[in-house]
């Protein structure tokens, strides 16, 4: 356990060294959601809503850190284990590769918890409230944040090296970052458009964090849930089987 | 006097060409052995299917008795390793990676003695990649001995070192093999060979041609200077 603490703290350091990761997944999520609360204070969502634009938003907004982490971090961190021979420097260890594999997890963990804080520190500015249940946002936002993480883990691990990773890091993180409501809310899409990007895994994340937000009903909670575990399921066991360890 | 690191007919083939050919080896405990042989003669790639990292085609491997695919989680806490290649973070600092790696194992030196007994003592909060060739082939040496082990596998022990570092990473060398460590190593320069190993072995592409002392194969080319006898063995600088 301390083994596993010596190393998270030296890769939080790091992270800080090259401030890729704060910037991306705590700074800019901040100033976005400052800049919302800034043009929409504490407005209702629309005419006659019983909740705010920002309350709306909220789950939407701590995606932004889930997307950094799980859809540019994690790939490229992976990879990059790999090709520095991290990975293999292990195997001649008592401590199985896996094991920095988790070490890299956690900290992008951290990081989504991290921006989420913030986020909720910042949305007292606002009054914003939390119609719903704490236990289904957080859950809700749990599964997200895996379901995208075990998506960076894949990506990471089979990639041929870490500028291909970096590539299909891109490919995924800036249309997800734009398209499925992290950024540019889903309710000021085009209806032809919001079809389209439900089809994103991470869509329907940030419709599950919205809805269990704003105490909205249960009922539409399945499919979202089932598409977010399938996914982490599924991404997982490729990545067990085509993880390239050098 | 056991045997610290026990091989017999190991044998690695890539896609039909022969890495490495029934290699038998035999390193008594509190020795220093030798793997010779030019670029490309299957040095690395032996002592990478000894270690485990590379699946052999055939052969048996003891390392202190144990079968390192096996025994790997016990027999590592015992082994140090120092690969030539490979990076680290950019941005790591020396305590940073010399703690790190002390965490991996049960029971630890005390790095800032060994960076200390290496001269790299005043470079702890160093970045890794700030220090010089020779200082970090240093701390290279100081990671494979962080864990005490019994058994040290040294690849290129001292290239980039200047005459008075080599003079020192054997001094140091010589200290702990009077305390019982079995050092396995690689390396180009000749003199250090002479200097350091009871035993050495040969690889001429693959195929281990000699196995014995340095006098021994100086004796059997008739050569005064070891490093003519080498050439003679290994055939370095001829034609592939």
């Amino acid at each position: 356990m301390r083994r596993f603490f010596i190393f998270l703290k030296t890769e939080l350091k790091l992270s800080l060294r090259d401030m890729n990761m704060p910037i991306f997944a705590v700074i800019m999520p901040l100033v976005i959601f400052v800049i919302l609360g800034i043009i929409y204070g504490a407005k209702p969502a629309y005419d006659g809503a019983d909740h705010t634009f920002l309350e709306q938003t909220f789950g939407a907004t701590g995606a932004i850190a889930i997307c950094a982490g799980g859809l540019m971090g994690l790939p490229q961190a992976v990879s990059g284990l790999r090709e520095q021979k991290i990975l293999k420097r292990f195997r001649v260890t008592p401590v199985s590769p896996v094991f920095v594999l988790g070490v890299e997890l956690s900290m992008y963990i951290v990081y989504c918890a991290v921006s989420l804080a913030t986020l909720a520190a910042a949305a007292l500015l606002w009054g914003v409230r939390l119609h719903g249940s704490l236990l289904a946002f957080l859950g809700s936002w749990a599964l997200t944040m895996l379901s995208t993480l075990s998506v960076g883990m894949l990506v990471g691990g089979t990639a041929k090296d870490v500028k291909q990773a970096s590539v299909i890091a891109s490919i995924l993180y800036f249309p997800m970052l734009i398209f499925s409501g992290t950024t540019l809310p889903i309710e000021v899409m085009p209806p032809v458009m919001r079809r389209l990007v439900s089809f994103f895994p991470l869509t329907q994340g940030i419709t599950m964090m919205k809805n269990a937000f704003l105490g909205a009903g249960t009922g539409n909670v399945l499919l979202p849930v089932c598409v977010m575990l399938g996914l982490t399921a599924l991404c997982t066991v490729l990545s067990v089987r085509f993880f390239r360890w050098e | 006097m056991s045997e610290a690191v026990y091989v017999k007919g190991l044998t690695k083939a890539y896609g039909g060409k022969t890495a490495v050919n029934s290699l038998d080896l035999s390193v008594k405990s509190g020795t220093v052995f030798g793997l010779l042989g030019a670029n490309g003669a299957g040095k690395s790639t032996a002592i990478e299917c000894m270690l485990g990292t590379k699946q052999a085609d055939a052969g048996t491997v003891r390392l202190l008795g144990q079968d390192p695919k096996t025994h790997r989680r016990a027999l590592f806490e015992r082994i140090g390793v120092q690969f030539q290649e490979g990076d680290y973070h950019r941005e790591i600092r020396v305590s940073e990676l010399c703690e790190e790696t002390a965490s991996l194992y049960r029971k630890s030196a005390d790095w800032r003695a060994l960076c200390e007994q290496f001269g790299i003592g005043d470079k702890a909060s160093a970045a890794v990649k700030s220090l010089s060739g020779g200082e970090r082939q240093r701390l290279f040496i100081v990671l494979a001995l962080i864990p005490q082990p019994e058994l040290v596998f040294l690849d290129e022990l001292t290239t980039g070192l200047d005459a008075k570092a080599r003079r020192g990473v054997w001094k140091t060398l010589e200290y702990l093999k009077e305390r019982g460590l079995t050092v396995f190593l690689t390396s180009h320069f000749m003199d250090e060979v002479e200097a350091l190993c009871d035993e050495i072995c040969i690889l001429k592409k693959g195929t281990p041609v000699f196995r014995g002392t340095v006098e021994q194969a100086k004796a059997q080319c008739g050569c005064e200077r070891f490093e003519d006898a080498y050439l003679q063995l290994s055939d370095e600088g001829a034609d592939a």
